[in-house]
This record gives structure tokens, sequence and C-alpha cells, in this order.
């Protein structure tokens, strides 16, 4: 056993490893922003006054938070062609980590939603707004900065959570770094190359969260 | 279930009053709140509500804003039913369409003012009249200034809530309730939650409303004096129920309950 490290080889792979970062990112952005959405959505079902869509909602948020990711990978992958929905594996991919994580950033805005006082609900009552004008005018934009924090996490989450999607074959710097391994008998430079990437990657992430939640609040006439 | 037959579908006649509690009754499981209240308040009156804490007082108000539901009873708002909507020639529980269409002649003001803190002063007026009213936001922009004037708090109209005193964030609401040119205005405890020495510029507020404007008004304090002032009566409310009413000068001078004398003198006492 020893420890050599080629740069020469690192040098040669560099391109590739790069090129499937560019697939990376795509996966964490395209997969948050899915999540955003649907996480909204769920959030929102929750306080639904229909009892029995809160309740559904419910249990589906905690049986996905409660399964692995993986699996949920591979069910969509492998197991929808059995019922006839047939996805390649980026779509695949992308709703199985959207919707995994759809799950977590719904208890992140619950939290904020419930922290907005019940004074600023009737408040609104009593100006005569509609529901959309409640929500959109007054209760998300007092909701979201405090969740912004729990956001940025998962920001971050989703992006060390995209090696997964290899397993399914999404051509992702995981992935690559695999083929790379294969193809050379070689796997230090390639994984090493990969922590650095995300690494790289994830700091200046969870730095720009933080500088956008203070500009936010800052600019919401909070501290 | 009640029988909706003996509720009128609508208020008629020349002495229609602006609001008026039917029969309303309230209750939280098994404690009622308020049993069978009958209230009027006619058009520009302005009616006080005083009385022991748990004695719905607040409720009073709240429900009027459609905050609460009530559990029995029709309240009536400008000769319209507020809490029910006819249909098929009787009474039903509104739905949330009348219910809005309703509210709209209804203000409030809150005793922890409510303000919108993501807003400035004046983006807590407009705000109603452009959503709500869809008024251009000229025109917005115009009627809140006038208001924010009024309260004198136009010097702060750009600052935040969180940069104004509670007296200063209680004027900007009452500027953002009034922004709704509604016919009723309901005042919760307005002064409670404010330090003793910025009282005085919220009463002076409403002192000035009373005065110049022909508004109705609904108010419930612990401030004696000046609901004494003001106030064309007082309503005392005692276990859910108005234990005795008149004008200020009656019930404060002369009360003839015991219980009114009683909550007087122990209310003097704390001053």
């Amino acid at each position: 056993m020893s420890f050599h490290w080629r740069w020469d080889f690192t040098f040669e792979i560099m391109p590739r490893l790069l090129w499937a970062t560019l697939n990376t990112l795509m996966a964490a952005g395209l997969g948050y922003a899915i999540a955003m959405v649907l996480g909204l959505g769920l959030a929102l079902a929750q306080r639904s006054r229909f009892r029995l869509l809160t309740l559904a909602v419910r249990e589906l948020v905690e049986f996905i938070r409660s399964t692995p990711l993986v699996l949920q990978i591979f069910f969509v992958f492998y197991v929808g062609p059995q019922f006839g929905i047939r996805l390649s594996p980026w779509v695949s991919g992308m709703a199985a980590i959207g919707l995994h994580y759809s799950a977590y950033l719904s208890e992140v805005y619950r939290g904020g939603l419930a922290s907005v006082p019940r004074g600023q609900w009737e408040a609104c009552i009593a100006l005569n707004m509609t529901a959309r004008q409640t929500y959109l005018r007054v209760i998300l934009p007092q909701a979201l900065p405090p969740a912004l924090a729990g956001m940025g996490n998962y920001l971050v989450g989703i992006l060390k959570d995209t090696p997964m999607l290899s397993v399914i074959g999404v051509a992702e710097l995981m992935q690559t770094a695999n083929a790379i391994g294969s193809e050379s008998y070689r796997y230090l430079e390639p994984y090493t190359l990969v922590g650095v990437i995300f690494l790289a990657i994830s700091l200046p992430v969870a730095g720009l969260v933080r500088l956008f939640e203070i500009r936010v609040r800052r600019k919401l006439g909070m501290r | 279930m009640e029988d909706m037959s003996n509720y009128p579908l609508e208020l008629t006649g020349p002495d229609v009053p602006m609001v008026r509690f039917m029969n309303v009754t309230k209750s939280y499981g098994a404690l009622v709140v308020l049993d069978k209240l009958d209230l009027d308040v006619a058009p520009g009156e302005m009616v006080t509500i005083i009385g022991p804490s748990g004695s719905g007082k607040t409720t009073v108000l709240r429900m009027l804003m459609t905050l609460e539901p009530i559990n029995g009873g029709v309240i009536y708002v400008d000769g319209q039913p507020l809490t029910h909507m006819p249909r098929g020639g009787r009474l039903v529980p509104a739905d949330a369409r009348h219910l809005r269409k309703v509210r709209a002649s209804i203000g409030m003001c809150f005793q922890q003012f409510n303000l919108f803190p993501h807003m400035t002063a004046l983006q807590n007026c407009m705000e109603g009249p452009v959503q709500v009213l869809g008024l251009s936001r000229a025109e917005a922009r115009a009627r809140s200034e006038e208001l924010l004037e009024l309260v004198g708090m136009i010097d702060k109209k750009d600052q935040h809530p969180s940069r104004l005193s509670g007296g200063q964030q209680q004027r900007v609401a009452i500027a953002r309730a009034l922004a709704m040119r509604p016919k009723v205005m309901l005042f919760d405890e307005v002064t409670s939650a404010l330090d003793p020495e910025v009282i005085g510029e919220v009463t002076a507020v409403i002192r000035k409303l009373v005065a110049e404007h022909n508004l109705t008004m609904l108010m419930v304090t612990h401030q004696m004096g000046f609901a004494r002032d003001i106030s064309d009566r007082i309503c005392f409310f005692f276990g859910g129920r108005i234990e005795e009413q008149g004008p200020p000068d009656v019930l404060f001078g002369s009360p003839r309950r015991d219980r009114t004398r009683q909550f007087l003198s122990a209310v003097k006492e704390a001053i």
C-alpha cells in the first residue's frame, strides 16, 4: 500500500468531472425548485379547512420523511414502469428528490407559518382581505424570513444527496467518478476531486444563504 | 337547531340600527360567554362596553368583526344580516362571500395594534384600499396620507412599525382601519398595551374622531374617565349579559345595580 497521487491523471480527468459538476448543479437546482413549490403546497394544504386533506397530507409528509431517499428513487424508476409510468433517469430522479425534499421543506414552511402571530390573520380579516391576499401580501412575507435558515440547510442537503441519483444512472459527479474509477482502476483522484468540488460548492452556498437571509430581514424591516 | 323564522331577513323602517345583536349566544364548549345578547347601536352612536374580565366584552367586538363565529342568534349591520344570509325566504349561516360583503362596513383596532411589520406606516394604510377596495395607488396614497395627518403620524409615514412606539403604532392602526371607510369602528382595548404616558395620544385621536366624524363606534376600554367623556352610552357587562346600560353620567353617577356599583368602586380603588 502506498499513497501516490498522480497530478497528470488529476488534470486529465478534471474536465470530465467539471462537466459532470454542471449536471450535479442542475440536478440540485431543479430538484430544489420542485421541492420549494411542492413543499409550499404541502404546508398550505396542512392548514386547509378540509380535515381529510390536512390529515392525508400530514401522513404523506411523515411517510416521505420516514423512508430513505434512495428507496424512493428506485421506486419511481423501477417500480413506476410496472404501473405504466416510464420515466427517464433524469425525470425519475428529479421527481423523487424533489418530492423527498418537498416533505422536509414543507416542515420548514410550516414552522415559519406558525411563527406569524394570530393578530396578523385577524388584521387581514378586519381589512376584509381574501385568503389569497392574506397569504401573498401578509402571511408569507413574514413566514419566509424565519424559514430561510432552514431552507438554506436543505439546499446544501439536496446538493449533497444528488450522488444518490447515480444509482439509476444520472450522469452527475459521483456516477462520473465511478466510471473513471472502473475504467482506470484509480479511485483516489476522482473521489478526492468529487469531495473537493462538493466542498467548493457547499461552503459558498451556505455563506450566500446566510447573506441573503440578513438582506431579506433588513429589507422587510425586521432584525 | 335554532328556529330561524323569528329573525327578519333584513331590518327596515325609519330607525334601522347600525348594529343589532339579536339573541346572540356565544359559548366555548360548556362555558357560555354571551347569553342571548340583545344590543342595538344607532348610526353615529358611540357605545362603550365596560365590565370585569371574562364578562364577554371583547367577544362582542370579535363576533361583530367575524373573528369568532356565533353559536346562536343573528347580528345585523346596517340592516343586513352579517352572520347569516337570506336564502329561500329564511336565514342560513353566511358563506365567505356574504361575510366579505357585509364585513366591508366594519373596521377594527386591536389591543396589540397588529400592524404589518414588513410594511411602512404608509404601506400599512394603503394595503387595504389598494388590494381590497381596488383604488389606484395614487388615490390610496392621498387617502392614507390624509389619515396619517389626522392621527399625527405623517412625519413617520416611511417608518416600519418596529421603529415606532406603541402609541404611534396604535395611531397608525387607527388610520389603517379608517382608510377602508368603515361605517362602524371597533376599538378593542386599544390603550391596554400602552405605557401610561402615551395613552393620551391615542385617546386624543379617538376624541377627535368622535367630535369630527359621524362614525358609529363600539369600544371596550378600562379608561373609565375617557369612556365617560366621549360615550353616548355605557354598557356594563357582567357574566355574559348586559347588567346595566345608560348615558355615562347616569351609569357612572348613579348606578342602579349593586354589581355596577361594586365594579365601579373597585376600578376607582385601582386608580
